[in-house]
């Protein structure tokens, strides 16, 4: 929706940012676009925050709520993006938490918003991060009954794991489309394309 | 799992299907788009194929040699089926040729659309593509169906749905695999959740390659399927039957939580 | 004439209806075709998949009140046919017509549908006990203009009988029923739509809706009787349309009189189909209101039209 991007970030929510780094520990303020900006926040940090914003700042709904595997620094970075509809404004927080061991857990969401507990069953079943007491989170969301790593982390390989378990096709081959119809399919008119 | 007392009998024990081409056609090429790589021998030797065997989710016959419906609770088995499919074999010389011809014309598609191909199927009833001249015509249950047009790419997710209507087709029952991904997996080939080969979870007729390919293709191959019915070539009801212990092998090492009967008869 | 004589001659009326309403059925599918801008099945269609469905090698059945859900249904098509007389004069097409055949007939137009009913329960299907409430419903809600428009009729010529209602109506297309009581064929001919389950009445058979509720289980052989008894029922319900409302098929030549039949029923079957080409589907509640609203006032209308 390009024409409703405005130009410059209105007041209220320069307003919005002081009141969170006066309140909150949060750091890195960036602003992508006029209408969109990112926070980071300590893991500790983003219940309190997330309330926050939905009841005071009027940031009422949660566009979504997903994981980026940044394996090098052995984090999984969760990324809340929320929406304010009279500001027209998209808040991405942004938390860290580590990949592997107890660690990997974070705090469910499901009473602010309960489309949530969609999301954090995805993230549970994709990149095997837990959320205790959310209510539902162990049922299969897409996949069913799977017993490997889960598929999204980036040490998974997908290829290998299809090549053990699916009867890959001896012989594939992949042939670049363009080159192979031009050749193939229309010599005649090749040095017309 | 498999004690003294319950004879478990694997695809290892019972060897390989006598005759592997029957199992695994050479996938049809016949219409659209460049031609697929070429079938090759089967990927799966008999050892590959019983690894889940160790935790015992692979019996599918008790010592009865019935169906040992494991996925099940125990108080539900006795409501489903508990006899795998059987060969019935068709009749002899021009009395079949005549059915044969009259199933050909009267190709009852199952209205399930298993992936993004069977965007492909809605054109064809429109008035440009028309499919009901060629006698084609879509039902709503498998019971009724006679065809089941695989929709591309399958997900082990609709595989169990797959095979779950599959299943419930009366035979002979006619399967049209639509686009790459049902040969060889197509642009989904690595990834981890759809299927590369879909011969081997249940049988195959007619492949039409493509992605996708576009409703000319799939006229063109229903016409195929009509030409391979009347030469009584079309017989993977009864393929599925001689090779049932394959198939399911193949299907429960995929589909993990198997919690359907073994045959929705 | 003895029973097995007219018993032979009710087979070989049964076989020409079975034959041509299956031809009309394929008919109208590509009339439907050409409205929709399509070439369409080829007319023999319905005979080809009748064959498919009772030459499949399997099927399943779930009991005994399973296996005779189709064998009502196909009694109520068979009995409905047989007492109506086809040809008006003629001995092979006169069936089982006797003089209170009229009311016969009605009941066995319901009677398929209840044991349809039964049958379809044991399938265990969870929805054809919705599919089948929604057939009956909008059945009974035909059945009220219709049974009006019947009234009507009976009245007029003071008799229940098929036969005796035809033959009031020879001498002339300004006596046939249409003309001498035009009440009574609008309330009929509208309930016609709905007994013959094209749009707008077509949510009962709809294959997307509960999927198509009572032949959801129905496969092999047992659809293949459905698809028969559909023909039969057909053939039935117009010739006795054509009979109470445009004059029956009267000639001394047997050809000509089923050549005037053929020409009747078709147009009767006709105008179900472009009605059908024309409108959307009602929901079953909105089909319930349309036909106990403006049917049944023209129905009423006529009955006391009759009386007074």
């Amino acid at each position: 929706m390009t024409t409703n991007r405005v130009a410059e970030t209105p007041r209220e929510i320069h307003d919005v940012f002081k009141d969170l780094h006066r309140r909150f520990g949060v750091r890195g303020l960036e602003k992508r676009r006029a209408d969109q900006a990112y926070l980071r926040a300590d893991r500790d940090e983003v219940i309190p925050l997330l309330t926050h914003l939905q009841a005071v700042h009027g940031y009422g709904h949660l566009a979504f709520f997903t994981a980026v595997d940044r394996i090098e620094e052995g984090v999984f970075e969760l990324l809340y993006m929320v929406h304010n509809y009279e500001l027209r404004h998209d808040l991405g927080i942004i938390a860290e938490i580590p990949r592997e061991g107890d660690g990997c857990t974070m705090e469910t969401i499901h009473r602010l918003w309960p489309a949530a507990l969609t999301y954090q069953r995805e993230l549970r079943e994709m990149f095997g991060i837990a959320f205790p007491d959310c209510p539902r989170v162990d049922e299969d969301f897409a996949l069913e009954g799977w017993d490997d790593l889960p598929p999204m982390r980036r040490d998974f390989d997908t290829r290998e794991y299809s090549e053990r378990v699916y009867y890959a096709r001896p012989g594939r081959v992949t042939k670049e489309t363009r080159k192979h119809m031009k050749e193939n399919l229309y010599p005649s008119e090749a040095e017309t394309w | 799992m498999a004690d003294a007392t319950t004879t478990t009998r694997t695809y290892a024990e019972r060897g390989a299907p006598a005759n592997a081409a029957v199992a695994n056609p050479d996938p049809r090429t016949i219409a659209g788009g460049p031609v697929a790589a070429p079938a090759g021998e089967i990927a799966t030797s008999p050892k590959e194929a019983d690894v889940r065997t160790v935790d015992g989710q692979l019996r599918i016959f008790t010592e009865q040699l019935k169906l040992a419906n494991e996925g099940l609770a125990p108080e539900d088995r006795r409501n489903f089926c508990d006899h795998p499919p059987e060969v019935i074999k068709p009749f002899r010389g021009t009395w079949e040729k005549f059915l044969n011809w009259a199933r050909s014309e009267s190709l009852w598609i199952l209205g399930f659309g298993t992936g993004c191909g069977a965007i492909e199927l809605r054109p064809l009833m429109t008035a440009r593509f028309d499919m009901y001249r060629y006698g084609i015509q879509p039902r709503p249950t498998p019971r009724q169906s006679g065809v089941f047009v695989i929709g591309g790419y399958a997900s082990v997710k609709t595989m169990k749905r797959i095979v779950r209507s599959y299943e419930q087709m009366q035979g002979p029952k006619f399967v049209v695999a639509l686009g790459s991904c049902t040969i060889n997996g197509g642009m989904y080939w690595d990834s981890y959740n759809t299927i590369n080969r879909l011969d081997h979870y249940i049988p195959v007729d007619v492949y039409i390659a493509g992605c996708m390919p576009r409703p000319e293709s799939l006229l063109a191959g229903f016409v195929r399927l009509k030409e391979m019915i009347r030469a009584g070539e079309c017989e993977g009801a009864n393929r599925y039957a001689e090779n049932f212990e394959w198939y399911k092998t193949n299907q429960k090492r995929i589909i993990k939580n198997w919690n359907m009967p073994d045959y929705n008869w | 004439m003895t029973v097995l004589t007219k018993a032979f001659y009710t087979l070989v009326s049964l076989v020409v209806i079975t034959v041509y309403s299956l031809l009309l059925i394929g008919t109208m599918a590509r009339v439907r075709a050409k409205a929709q801008g399509r070439i369409g099945q080829p007319a023999y269609q319905p005979f080809i998949d009748i064959i498919k469905n009772n030459s499949l090698r399997t099927g399943v059945s779930h009991g005994v009140m399973f296996f005779l859900g189709p064998v009502f249904r196909l009694a109520g098509g068979l009995g409905t046919y047989l007492f109506i007389p086809v040809i008006f004069g003629s001995a092979v097409f006169a069936n089982f017509s006797f003089a209170g055949d009229l009311l016969l007939v009605m009941y066995f137009i319901f009677f398929g549908q209840l044991g349809m009913a039964l049958g379809a329960g044991e399938s265990g299907h969870p929805y054809t006990a919705i599919g089948v409430a929604r057939g009956l419903a909008q059945m009974t809600a035909f059945e009220l203009p219709f049974a009006l428009s019947v009234i009507a009729v009976a009245a007029q010529h003071g008799t229940l009988s098929i036969t005796e209602i035809v033959a009031a109506q020879q001498g002339g297309v300004a006596n046939w029923v249409a003309f001498t009581n035009p009440l009574a064929m609008i309330a009929g001919m509208i309930a016609f739509l709905g007994m013959s389950g094209g749009n707008p009445f077509s949510v009962v058979l709809a294959p997307q809706e509960i999927p198509i509720g009572p032949p959801t289980e129905m496969q092999s052989s047992f659809l293949g009787m459905l698809q028969t008894n559909r023909a039969i029922f057909n053939g039935a319900k117009m010739v006795l349309f054509m009979n109470l409302f445009w004059g029956g098929a009267a000639h001394e030549s047997l050809i000509v009189a089923i050549l005037i039949m053929v020409a009747k029923t078709f147009l009767i079957y006709l105008y179900v189909t472009i009605v059908g080409a024309s409108f959307p589907r009602f929901r079953t509640e909105q089909s319930i209101r349309f036909f106990i609203g403006v049917p049944t006032v023209i129905g009423v209308i006529a009955v006391v039209l009759q009386m007074v």
